[in-house]
């Protein structure tokens, strides 16, 4: 991630504020409005900051991850899953039903990562093939058992979706919540507090560590690797596997942190949207973590322009249909991916099976 | 500890791979402060003998000794902790990584969790001031070339303690003065009492260097001798099992028209450098001009916008009188070009066809191999059983997927495919890299064949005896320019070096 590459991002960050801080000016402070947008734009991004540190983990380590998606899909289903159990079978408060969830998401986002760790590292299947085959899986998985759960009247649930323990609470972040009118940047749900931390945590790790070195060498040279005694599949497994709960967190997001449902699909394109950011990043945390910002900021106009409907000036009526603007973050990912920002560099091995 | 105490010693190793025996009871000793030399041929089991010592493979059978004792060596790790080093012929090197970061991995130091940069630094410059070594830890290793980054190889053996370091072809990247260089390194290690291994193909270099010698041959030891007691015809007859004629019979050939003529040609490599500069040269029909230089100045470069494989970005490239710059690979080929490229199992075959199919990939699509855009199996056929007996290809049918083959019989069927058309110019980039003896002899015959025939040959190699054998004229390439085109007869082995090390020519 060089400093133009940065550039881009706040620029195109800037654009998306600036358009909601034009129309909405008459009725609401800029600052507010600028505040409001960073707080949705750091939300919203969580999934796709997951996302990307998911790929990063895998990436580094010499393995392709499309699989994501398929993750983050099998994660919100079983975490959501899971609480509801808790709740509503167990008798769990909420609270604890739904970071019980979030253990049951990072762990089948986890599982999921297994399979695709197995694929294609011990049974040296092409990477794409496997990441294809987990996305499929948690497709027809998810779907299956929330039709068999929820609208079978002979199953547990008795052919209806129990009352969800709600989502995850807030959490103020000490004196930085405290700031006036910024301070609500600071007040948010947890998993998103955990994926910003996760961002730093992990380009620590990556670059400063021994665990980073290693890793970043199979991923690079895996032969060098092995040849001074490194073990690349267990450094190739164990990355898969943490980048499984990277996205196993980030599909927690989804049905504990934003909404209090499961619907099939609902990951919608997130998990490949943050394989973009991943790539944009150069696959540096703190890069891609910027690019899932700029994916955030879009998301985020969409939702807040919702708020200004009514002042949208006729002559660009086109941004009253929400559709247009939804569609966003997907044009950015196309735009970015055809290389507007010049070349980016995956890891030498990335996606080569190690044969000794 | 007596002077001749036997450090590491192999007895009776055996190792199959599917379809080889590329180890079959090997024996072998190595002494303190000795070097010993292991010569043989590619695919003699050298390599797969080290890789057992290292403990990247398992032998089936036999035991190893470090130090008298049984050594139990499972992987890199077991080896590393008996004090074994092994500088890899392809470096096990990390682009991207510093110096230092490449050589503490895996062997890494750590302060509070975080990895110590500057003791393992310190370290290195001490181990480098040691022994002479003069290299920064704070280098990315990608920016070093190719000699350096052979020291930080064995910077990385001596910063784990090994007192036992194996060379695999350590001179095959380096220019004569780079290997003399490396030699310098290799008498200070030894009077330091660290004891090498030294694999190589090359006897010049066995002759001049090694305590003893052993030489391999089809996964056996065929027999040890001293530089003293052995020349260099005796020794490539151990390793080839009948004689061999060293030298190429070459007669005095008058050049004739010009064919090919190079004018300030330019190109990009696909990182998008430019690694091709301003290059100009001419060769005519009945001469062999030679590219030599150290691999990565600029050759592979060169012979790909020449053939047409890549668009050179500037300059012009006249063949048989006509203008051919950027013209495809197909137009090349019909004009009466041959090609044997640098990397024939990528460019020069299609691995996964027959041998008849391969043999036909410059004509296939016209008479009379196609008619009406229908191959014609007689054709290709006939083809194949013609050019397979008069080039001795070794195949078992023409019906054998090309990538069956030995890397000699694969480089036949390129040269039996380019050679046997009716063509004006040859470019071989690279012809014999790889290759057991007997096959370079049979290329070699064949370039010469073609020029005493009139043909131009331009003859692109990193080899430096196989330029002077060959070539007619040589033109020396360092960082993507001709530093000096001069007669093969007006210059020497030395002179010859000092360009490829990037000296200028006074006169060219």
């Amino acid at each position: 991630m060089n400093w133009r590459r940065f550039g881009v991002v706040a620029v195109v960050i800037a654009v998306l504020f600036g358009v909601v801080i034009v129309i909405g000016k008459s009725q609401t402070p800029p600052l507010i409005i600028i505040t409001s947008m960073l707080t949705t734009t750091i939300a919203v991004a969580t999934p796709l900051t997951l996302g990307a540190l998911s790929g990063i983990y895998c990436e580094r380590a010499g393995v392709v991850n499309i699989g994501i998606e398929g993750m983050m899909l099998a994660a919100a289903f079983f975490g959501w899953l899971a609480s509801l159990y808790m709740n509503s079978i167990f008798g769990f408060a909420p609270t604890p039903s739904l970071i019980i969830g979030v253990f049951a998401a990072i762990l089948s986002g986890a599982l999921f990562a297994l399979l695709h760790a197995a694929l294609s590292i011990t049974f040296k299947v092409d990477q794409i093939i496997g990441g294809t085959v987990v996305n499929i899986l948690a497709i027809g998985v998810t779907g299956f058992l929330n039709r068999q759960l929820f609208f079978e009247k002979n199953s547990i649930f008795g052919g209806n979706v129990p009352h969800a323990p709600g989502v995850l609470p807030s959490i103020r972040i000490p004196i930085l919540a405290d700031i006036p009118i910024f301070g609500g940047i600071f007040d948010q749900q947890p998993i998103t507090i955990a994926a910003v931390a996760l961002v730093f945590i992990t380009h620590y790790v990556l670059f400063y560590t021994r665990w980073g070195l290693r890793t970043r060498a199979v991923g690079e040279h895996p032969r060098a690797a092995d040849t001074v005694g490194i073990n690349v599949a267990f450094m190739r497994y164990a990355n898969v596997l943490i980048g499984g709960c990277m996205a196993g967190l980030g599909g927690a997001y989804f049905t504990l942190q934003s909404v209090s449902s499961f619907e099939p699909l609902m990951t919608n394109g997130r998990g490949f949207i943050s394989l973009a950011a991943m790539i944009f990043g150069n696959w540096s945390p703190i890069g891609s973590w910027a690019a899932s910002l700029v994916f955030g900021a879009a998301q985020a106009m969409q939702i807040n322009l919702q708020i200004f409907r009514e002042l949208i000036p006729p002559q660009w009526a086109f941004l009253q249909q929400s559709y247009i603007v939804g569609l966003a973050p997907y044009l950015l990912t196309m735009l970015i991916l055809t290389g507007v920002v010049g070349k980016t560099i995956p890891p030498a091995a990335d996606g080569q099976p190690y044969e000794k | 500890m007596t002077e001749n105490q036997i450090v590491l010693e192999a007895k009776g190793i055996t190792k199959q791979f599917p379809g080889v025996l590329a180890c079959d009871n090997v024996n072998f000793d190595l002494r303190k402060g000795e070097i010993h030399a292991l010569l043989g041929e590619n695919g003699a089991g050298k390599s797969t003998l080290m890789n057992l010592i290292y403990g990247l493979h398992r032998p089936d059978k036999g035991e190893i000794f470090v130090n008298g004792k049984t050594a139990a060596i499972h992987s890199p790790k077991d080896s590393i902790a008996l004090g074994v080093g092994m500088v890899h012929q392809h470096f096990m090197l990390i682009p991207v990584f510093d110096v230092a970061e490449n050589v503490m991995l895996g062997d890494e130091t750590v302060k509070r969790g975080s990895l110590d940069h500057k003791s393992v630094a310190a370290r290195i410059l001490e181990i480098s001031a040691q022994y002479g070594l003069n290299v920064d830890p704070n280098t990315l290793v990608g920016s070093l070339p190719v000699g350096i980054q052979q020291r930080v190889e064995i910077v990385k053996t001596l910063y784990r303690h090994a007192e036992i370091v194996i060379l695999d072809e350590p001179t095959a990247v380096l220019t004569p003065q780079e290997a003399e260089d490396l030699f310098r390194i290799m008498r200070d290690l030894t009077a330091r009492g660290v004891s090498i291994i030294f694999i190589t193909h090359k006897l010049k270099e066995v002759l001049a260097i090694a305590d003893r010698i052993t030489v391999m041959r089809a996964g056996r030891v065929v027999g040890s001798t001293t530089p003293q007691e052995t020349n260099e015809a005796n020794l490539a007859s151990m390793m080839v099992g009948r004689e061999v004629i060293l030298t190429v019979d070459k007669k005095d050939h008058e050049a004739e028209d010009e064919i090919l003529k190079v004018e300030g040609l330019s190109a990009r490599d696909q990182r998008d450098l430019e690694t091709v500069h301003d290059v100009s040269f001419t060769v005519r029909g009945g001469e062999v001009l030679g590219i030599a230089g150290v691999q990565g100045n600029g050759q592979t470069e060169l012979s790909e916008a020449l053939t047409g494989l890549i668009a050179p970005t500037g300059g012009k490239v006249m063949f048989a009188g006509l203008d051919v710059t950027g013209k495809t690979p197909r137009m090349m080929t019909e004009a009466g070009l041959a090609h044997i490229p640098e990397d024939r199992q990528r460019h020069g075959l299609v691995l996964a066809y027959t041998v008849a199919d391969n043999m036909a990939l410059c004509d296939y699509y016209r008479a009379p191999f196609s008619k009406g855009g229908v191959m014609q199996p007689q054709a290709l056929d006939e083809n194949a059983r013609r050019l397979i007996s008069e080039y001795d290809v070794r195949t078992p049918s023409p019906y054998v997927n090309a990538g069956k083959l030995s890397g000699g019989n694969q480089q036949k069927v390129i040269v039996a495919r380019e050679l046997s058309r009716n063509v004006k110019l040859v470019i071989a980039n690279q012809p014999t890299r790889g290759l057991d003896v007997g096959s370079i002899e049979y290329i070699h015959s064949e370039i010469i064949k073609m020029r005493d025939r009139g043909v131009a040959v331009l003859l692109i190699s990193a080899e430096l005896d196989e330029i002077m054998a060959l070539s007619d004229r040589i033109a020396v390439m360092y960082r993507g320019k001709i530093v000096a085109t001069v007669e093969t007869k007006k210059t020497t082995r030395e002179q010859l070096g000092l360009w490829m090390a990037g000296a200028q020519a006074q006169a060219a």
